[in-house]
């Protein structure tokens, strides 16, 4: 996937959450954010409550997904993959603890 | 050594920039010198044999074994160790030790560990090690320190003493924050701040990590949060040199009387900062890649103040 349509992914998942407010409950699509380059991409995503968000390795080198006293994934290596599910909104800013100076954040709304 | 002029009587701290760049050419005798933006840099090795006299410590630096690695831009990390310690062990001057600056697996996995055990010790010499973050990922992050950390403090820091020269092994890849650089700690700075205490300033002082303790390029992520403390306190010694590790590529600096070394590693290369979207493993022509792995051997000659690094790559 790439980042332009993680990007819209987000979008249209804001417009849903949006909408979801003034219906019944929509579950909003799952999300996937790339590792390439020793980036996270997008490095930030707004989701909604209940979004599975997956994280997944596309680098030569292994990576992990780390935010503090919330979630923490084991050493991705490449092709690997990490999925947490936010039940509760909040901004979520996680970092890769083998190389911090790679940061993202989750925006769950 | 003869060409120049080395007065290392001259204590002046203001030492003129020439001066130290001629002493540099002395210090590696065996290494092709060029002047990149003021700063020395070796371009390869000019006759290491001559270089490595028997009078004198001599020890090997090796680093970066990521064994485990398989991927394109080498997919036998294990082979090419292998190389890298066949060229060690017909070195006609046996070094004094080795030590090895990190990332000796690529995922702390047991198998990884023996296997670079296995071909790490037939250089038949002791190795000293401090750990890369490749091996601190196993879940309980004991997989290191069972191996490598017996008699060492805290995540696996120490020193020893080897024909006069200091020797200091520090981890800054522990606990590491969001956002920050290679990390010593408070605990870790304290020993290191006691252990130099009351020792003379003569005395010659050889730091080693895995990452560098230096500002290489934050961007990256290749520098130490707290580096300049360690720095800090290593200040009045006439002679400190800093060895390091992750970043897969010769890099030199001299900085007052601390010079900064970093080694090829024997697995794969990584690219010179910021000429590539990542420090990720640099694909090379097949047969350009053992040119960009190597080893480092560093002579120590007492009563004079500077080592001599010769790098050796595995093919020249």
């Amino acid at each position: 996937m790439t980042f332009a349509s993680l990007r819209n992914l987000g979008i249209r998942c804001a417009i849903a959450a949006v909408m979801a407010s003034q219906m019944t409950a929509a579950r909003c699509e799952d999300s996937t954010i790339t590792i390439d380059n020793f980036t996270f991409a997008p490095a930030q995503l707004t989701v909604k409550v209940g979004t599975t968000v997956t994280w997944k390795n596309q680098d030569d080198i292994p990576h992990t997904v780390v935010s503090a006293g919330k979630f923490k994934s084991k050493a991705l290596d490449t092709d690997d993959s990490y999925s947490f599910t936010f039940t509760t909104a909040g901004d979520y800013k996680y970092f890769c603890s083998l190389h911090p100076h790679m940061t993202g954040m989750i925006k769950v709304e | 050594m003869s060409a120049f002029d080395h007065d290392h009587t001259n204590d002046d701290p203001r030492i003129s920039r020439r001066k130290v760049l001629e002493c540099m050419t002395w210090a590696g005798t065996g290494v092709l010198w060029t002047i990149s933006g003021g700063v020395p840099r070796s371009l390869g090795l000019v006759g290491s044999a001559q270089a490595a006299e028997p009078a004198g410590l001599t020890f090997l630096q090796i680093s970066d074994s990521h064994i485990g690695f398989d991927k394109p831009a080498n997919p036998n990390a294990l082979g090419t160790l292998e190389e890298a310690i066949g060229r060690i062990k017909a070195i006609p001057v046996k070094p004094s030790f080795m030590i090895h600056t990190g990332d000796i697996s690529h995922l702390s996995k047991a198998s990884e560990f023996d296997d670079a055990d296995r071909i790490i010790s037939q250089a038949q010499l002791d190795v000293h090690y401090v750990p890369g973050e490749h091996d601190f990922i196993d879940e309980e992050v004991k997989l290191y320190r069972e191996r490598y950390g017996r008699g060492t403090k805290g995540a696996g820091w120490y020193s020893f003493d080897a024909s006069g020269v200091h020797f200091i092994g520090l981890v800054n890849v522990v606990d590491l924050k969001a956002g920050g650089l290679g990390n010593l700690g408070a605990e870790q700075l304290e020993w290191l701040e006691n252990d130099l205490k009351g020792r003379s300033k003569s005395t010659p002082i050889v730091v080693f990590a895995h990452i560098p303790l230096w500002s290489v390029y934050p961007t990256w992520g290749w520098g130490t949060e707290d580096g300049a403390r360690a720095l800090d306190y290593l200040k009045g010694f006439g002679s400190v040199t800093v060895l390091n590790g992750h970043i897969h590529q010769v890099m030199q600096k001299v900085e007052g009387n601390v010079t900064f070394h970093t080694a090829r590693s024997t697995a794969f290369p990584q690219p010179a900062p910021g000429t590539a979207p990542s420090p990720g493993p640099m694909k090379v022509a097949d047969d350009k890649l053992r040119s960009l792995l190597g080893t480092a051997s560093i002579i120590f000659k007492p009563g004079n103040e500077s080592l001599a690094i010769i790098d050796t790559p595995l093919q020249g």
